[in-house]
């Protein structure tokens, strides 16, 4: 499959939150307004690519040579875990200005599904290095793009009057269920017209 | 079998320990040398985290007036206190009044004391309310009373009491301004926290209209300045307001104003019946 591919399934077709329903908890949690969800969009896009990269070198260099892939889960979250905690520091090290825009979302992010679910998504589909570097980055994008699109929502949401019980989380979760569905338009079809 | 088992334990224990010990390496080559005077500038603001500084939290304001230079004196909950215990760390000195400054509601308007132009129903928001004609009352500088101040209030000082009239208790109120900021009609006003009275009218239209849409409003009759001079009564613009530089009596113009709008803040506050979790009034439909 081309980069171009990889790139369209995993912002439209297999976008991680509204088609495989990872990464929830950010989706809901920080989707109140429009600068906070940037920020945690484009934390969670930077840490899907580092950290597809690195399972991918993990997986290949250790764990396939020594036939012991059955502990990818366990390896996978130990690395992204070290691997998200050195990036902060680096991150707040080199630039102090990036730092601020990322730095409160990253240890939010350390062990979300969405991050380990690109990891096994790119060891499933038996993607080389650059390969689940770009899916990671494009299923980090896939994530900004549906919490920019709902944190938009969300902003009109506070000026309309809502039924009580209704108020808060449950009509997040209501417009969520409407945007995936809206999300079902895109299909595999939609690939081969594109792309051929 | 029993070579694999001693293969994923080893490799999962060398990978953990690496990873551990490179952290800890990394934690202290990449160490951020952060100012001392950051720390101790956050250990004496208030803590509230209300922004009225106009930084992100008490830290956000420390970091700024450590690293931004940000002026001393901003934040208003600690007030004179607060800014000299900054001032003293930064090597500084600051002028400052250690005057505690309390926000106030300047209207006492109900349904049973003020006309209304309409029925309002929509959001509870005075500013939403501001939009359509300037709100229900037929007078436009009053209190609106959708309870935006109660919802902006970080501290949960500002209650309504069964007849919908906005209350803020001083003792509680930590001087952050948001409520003030947020007041469409400017009605919410800053008084010195020992102020014995206010005169809670806001309205500068002329006395006889005044008196036509409410009757608990300041119709600018100028009694409460001839009673009592010294106790500081200014009218302008139609409407009466105190200096609080003047210390003189007050109550001989408490007694005499004919629509007893001059009231007392010492007294005890009404039973205050809804706070924070019932901002319904409005919300009929």
């Amino acid at each position: 499959m081309t980069y171009i591919g990889i790139i369209i399934t995993f912002v439209f077709i297999n976008n991680f939150i509204l088609n495989q329903f990872l990464g929830l908890c950010p989706f809901i949690g920080v989707s109140k307004n429009i600068e906070s969800a940037v920020g945690m969009g484009f934390a969670v896009t930077f840490v899907m690519a580092i950290a597809s990269l690195t399972t991918w070198v993990v997986y290949t260099w250790i764990l396939v040579p020594l036939n012991i892939t059955f502990l990818q889960t366990i390896t996978f979250i130990l690395v992204i875990a070290a691997l998200v905690q050195f990036v902060e520091m680096v991150i707040q090290n080199i630039s102090p200005a990036l730092y601020k825009a990322l730095g409160i979302y990253l240890p939010l992010i350390t062990t979300n599904c969405a991050v380990l679910g690109i990891a096994f998504i790119s060891v499933q589909k038996r993607y080389n290095a650059l390969e689940s570097f770009v899916a990671g980055f494009a299923a980090g994008l896939g994530f900004l793009l549906a919490i920019l699109l709902m944190s938009a929502i969300r902003t009109k949401l506070d000026f309309e009057w809502i039924p009580k019980p209704f108020r808060g989380i449950p009509i997040a979760f209501v417009t969520g269920g409407l945007m995936a569905l809206a999300f079902m338009a895109f299909d595999k079809a939609l690939l081969t017209n594109l792309i051929g | 079998m029993f070579i694999k088992i001693i293969f994923s334990f080893l490799s999962v224990t060398v990978l953990g320990g690496l990873l551990g010990l490179g952290l800890a390496i990394a934690a202290k080559l990449l160490a951020v040398k952060k100012d001392e005077r950051i720390e101790l500038i956050e250990s004496i603001l208030p803590g509230a985290n209300c922004g009225a500084c106009g930084y992100p939290g008490c830290s956000g304001y420390a970091e700024g007036v450590v690293n931004d230079g940000a002026s001393l004196t901003l934040c208003t909950t600690g007030g004179g206190v607060v800014a000299e215990k900054i001032a003293e760390i930064m090597g500084e000195t600051v002028e400052v009044s250690s005057q505690k400054m309390v926000a106030q509601v300047h209207c006492r308007g109900t349904r049973d004391t003020t006309k209304y132009a309409f029925d309002y129903r929509g959001i509870a928001d005075c500013n939403a309310m501001m939009i359509l004609y300037g709100g229900d009352k037929e007078c436009k500088y009053g209190c609106l009373q959708g309870g935006s101040c109660i919802a902006v209030c970080p501290v949960d000082a500002i209650g309504r009491d069964e007849q919908n009239r906005i209350w803020v208790d001083k003792d509680i109120c930590i001087s952050c301004g948001k409520c003030i900021d947020v007041c469409p009609t400017h009605v919410m006003k800053w008084v010195p926290y020992d102020a014995d009275y206010i005169v809670a009218c806001n309205s500068v239209d002329k006395g006889a209209l005044v008196r036509k849409y409410c009757s608990v409003g300041c119709i600018g009759c100028k009694i409460c300045e001839k009673k009592s001079g010294e106790g500081g009564f200014i009218v302008e613009n139609n409407l009466a307001h105190i200096d609080f530089s003047k210390t003189g009596d007050r109550t001989a113009a408490v007694t005499s104003c004919p629509s007893k709008c001059i009231i007392s803040t010492e007294t005890a506050l009404p039973e205050i019946i809804a706070k924070k979790e019932t901002l319904e009034v409005n919300d009929k439909t």
